[in-house]
């Protein structure tokens, strides 16, 4: 483990300071030992958690470019904060360029794994859970990068989070891959953020699956090219237990994929079945908002190739009962509240629009119908993401 | 070597006692002063005394106490706060009257409870000191855990049980947090760089200390026009420039634009313009359980419908704001917060 340390030392940094290993063990006062060790750790150090339990007390952080904190596996090693005092979340990231890999983090008060301004972070091979199961005094978002560039999130298992389970925030240039996400309010959620490749992922068991959300008066809004790929997106039947006030509370039970007030997403050769509500809902932003500088409404957005199972028996938002009985007694597995620009299906399945004029109306204002969409050239795919060279190469 | 606590009575008797004593030893060499080398060198020095910021528990020279219009809530510990600035140069105003410290200053803030807060001179347990170093490449926290007579260095943090009686002759007890480094740098960083939060000249302005800090020859003279900030106790005082003065020394270190909440859009700066940013019909964004069920962070004239308030008086990791260094409510900011809510149009 010290070498590809040391070439990485060799490789970035001018002064010849050899990379170090730094090894905590779990035990007696392991929150002191710990967070010492990752504020010791120099750049191009690597912090191993040994096998067993860490039993933390409060919140960790790392503040060190080019560190990273490994364990013996996401079932070996454990960062428990069952007992967790203080902090707003589990472990919390301010430095770039940092691999977190092998390891679980358990019962944290707040969120489970933070990065701010953390550009070019890995996240892999872990495990954020709460291990009491969907419970609204869960923290929101297990594992949480937001105002970064270069995310990869790569084999990470999440469960239990009362809001989301892989949360990407108002950032660019993310790869959520090969991750598992259960149980969760929403399983994976990209948010205000821009380029975003979430592909190869496990959503069920969730209350809806992968989300793609915009929301005003943020520091970046605007979200926008955003491909939903090639992910196992079902049975997500979970009761909402969202504390109301949150966006996500909003979801409908039974969510396959959500797209809200984002501009460029496409949606393609995913399976989804078993979702209660629809496979695929497509809306805008449904409340009043006070900034300029929002676009409530979805705009090229694509959904195409999908592979489809059973949907809609289980309509979970106000008025889905009624709206499904109106359909023949389900409703078709994608919706569309009618709203918004270039908005394109081409899956082999009916879809639904509302036949709203504006996405606050409210659902008594809805004509629903199924849906037609124009023939012909579809609005461009974004690009395929390209993370910067070197960053996968850290968990080959 | 503990910076006692100093009640005003005391320290102009504890200055008469020291001039006296300068007199009569003044044949003999000064004692050494502060250790300009090790505040402004690149070590983690293991012991506080090894910067003689105190000699015998008083202030070293050019080592100077000042106050805060409107203080940082600590779990109600007491906090004496000292200035220092080495000999030969001082700290100047920036223009939005920051104040800029030269290399080699330091802020020092010892953490203290009374035995009985109703005998404020009585015993008292000095927990910990925080210092803040102006070295060249930028500032560098450090705290140091008191044991016996010095305080030792503990960047990884702690845990301590502590108990007291409070004004109200209450038995109160805190699992007082002492914050590891990097959760220094959590609330003091702007913009990624390390700053102090409490000294800038319009919560430092309380009509004569920023004259005793020039005249102290610390800090050059205020430029005018400088608004103060409203103390956030001072009855006298209108309301909302009172909470805002509040928020702003509690909230806005994390909660502004350069800020570890930046992500959040809630900006709580005594000078932020947008309602929106300060919370008025905001939605929350990644508050999770902390938003209670609520649906704005405030709700005019409603504080039991506003998110804002609810974190403030919960003492529960995950809901609690602020995240570090509060354990316990702080009863009358929150009085003042609700207050300030209720009369919102």
């Amino acid at each position: 483990m010290a070498a590809p340390a040391a070439i990485l030392s060799c490789a970035f940094l001018s002064a010849p300071v050899a990379a170090r290993v730094i090894a905590v063990a779990p035990g007696p006062d392991a929150q002191a030992r710990l967070q010492e060790a990752l504020i010791d750790a120099r750049p191009g150090d690597t912090v191993t958690l040994g096998a067993g339990r860490f039993e933390l007390t409060d919140g960790l952080s790392l503040d060190v470019d080019r560190v990273e904190l490994r364990g013996a596996g996401p079932d070996r090693t454990v960062l428990s904060f069952k007992g967790q005092q203080g902090a707003g979340e589990g472990l919390l990231v301010t430095s770039d360029d940092v691999v977190l890999r092998d390891f679980a983090v358990e019962d944290t008060r707040g969120d489970g794994i933070k990065s701010k301004g953390a550009d070019r972070i890995v996240y892999h091979n872990l495990r954020v859970e709460w291990t009491g199961g969907p419970k609204a005094t869960n923290g929101a978002y297990g594992v949480y990068p937001v105002s970064s560039s270069d995310i990869l999130v790569d084999k990470v298992v999440v469960r239990g989070a009362s809001d989301a389970g892989i949360y990407v925030g108002q950032s660019r240039n993310i790869v959520v891959r090969g991750s598992i996400a259960e149980y969760n309010v929403a399983g994976i959620e990209i948010e205000n953020s821009y380029n975003a490749d979430v592909h190869g992922n496990v959503a069920r068991h969730n209350t809806g699956g992968i989300l793609v959300f915009d929301l005003p008066n943020l520091p970046q809004t605007g979200g926008h090219s955003v491909r939903v790929f090639a992910n196992q997106i079902t049975d997500n039947d979970t009761p909402n237990f969202a504390p109301a006030g949150n966006i996500v509370a909003s979801v409908p039970t039974g969510t396959g994929v959500m797209v809200m007030a984002n501009a460029r997403v496409h949606v393609f050769g995913n399976t989804l079945a078993g979702n209660g509500t629809t496979n695929v809902l497509l809306v805008g932003y449904r409340e009043a908002f006070d900034d300029k500088a929002y676009n409530p409404l979805i705009r090229e957005v694509v959904v195409r190739d999908n592979v489809h199972g059973r949907a809609g028996y289980a309509p979970a938002f106000p008025g889905g009962a009624e709206l499904a009985a109106a359909m023949g007694g389900t409703l078709p597995p994608i919706v569309w509240d009618g709203t918004g620009e270039r908005v394109v299906a081409r899956d082999k399945v009916t879809a639904l629009t509302l036949a709203l004029s504006d996405p606050r109306q409210p659902l008594t204002a809805a004509r629903p119908a199924p849906a037609r969409f124009p023939d012909g050239a579809l609005p461009g795919e974004p690009a395929p993401v390209v993370l910067p060279a070197g960053m996968a190469e850290r968990i080959r | 070597m503990r910076p006692l606590r100093t009640p005003p009575v005391r320290r102009l008797a504890a200055s008469v006692l020291a001039a006296a004593a300068l007199l009569l030893a003044s044949a003999a060499p000064p004692a050494p002063g502060v250790d300009d080398a090790l505040i402004a060198g690149d070590t983690l020095p293991q012991r506080l005394s090894e910067f003689r910021f105190f000699i015998d528990g008083r202030p070293n020279r050019r080592v100077v106490r000042y106050q805060l219009n409107t203080p940082l809530f600590s779990d109600y510990a007491d906090k004496d706060r000292f200035i220092y600035v080495p000999a030969g140069s001082r700290a100047r105003y920036g223009a939005d009257g920051a104040i800029d410290f030269p290399v080699g200053s330091a802020l020092i803030k010892s953490f203290s409870y009374p035995a009985d807060a109703r005998q404020p001179d009585g015993p008292r347990r000095t927990v910990e000191t925080r210092v803040l170093l102006r070295r060249a490449s930028g500032w560098v926290a450090l705290p140091y855990l008191w044991s016996g007579d010095d305080a030792v260095l503990r960047r990884g943090g702690a845990r301590l049980e502590i108990g007291w009686t409070d004004k109200a002759g209450r038995a109160r007890t805190v699992s007082y947090g002492v914050p590891n480094a990097n959760q220094c740098k959590e609330c003091h960083q702007s913009a990624g760089a390390l700053v102090p939060i409490g000294p800038k000249a319009r919560n430092l302005d309380d009509g004569h200390q920023l004259g005793a800090l020039a005249a102290a020859g610390l800090v050059d003279r205020a430029p005018p026009g400088l608004a103060a900030m409203p103390r956030a106790d001072d009855p006298a005082a209108p309301l909302a420039a009172r909470a805002r003065a509040y928020l702003d020394i509690n909230c806005a270190h994390c909660h502004s634009r350069a800020g570890m909440a930046s992500n959040s859009g809630l900006y709580l700066g005594f000078d932020e313009p947008d309602p929106v940013a300060r919370g008025r019909l905001k939605r929350p964004v990644a508050a999770g359980r902390g938003s209670a069920g609520l649906a704005f962070d405030i709700q005019p004239g409603a504080p039991d419908q506003s998110i804002l308030l609810h974190r403030m008086a919960s003492t529960e990791p995950g809901i609690a704001m602020p995240e570090l260094g509060r354990t316990l409510t702080h009863d009358e900011g929150v009085a003042l917060i609700r207050a300030y809510i209720a009369q919102m149009k």
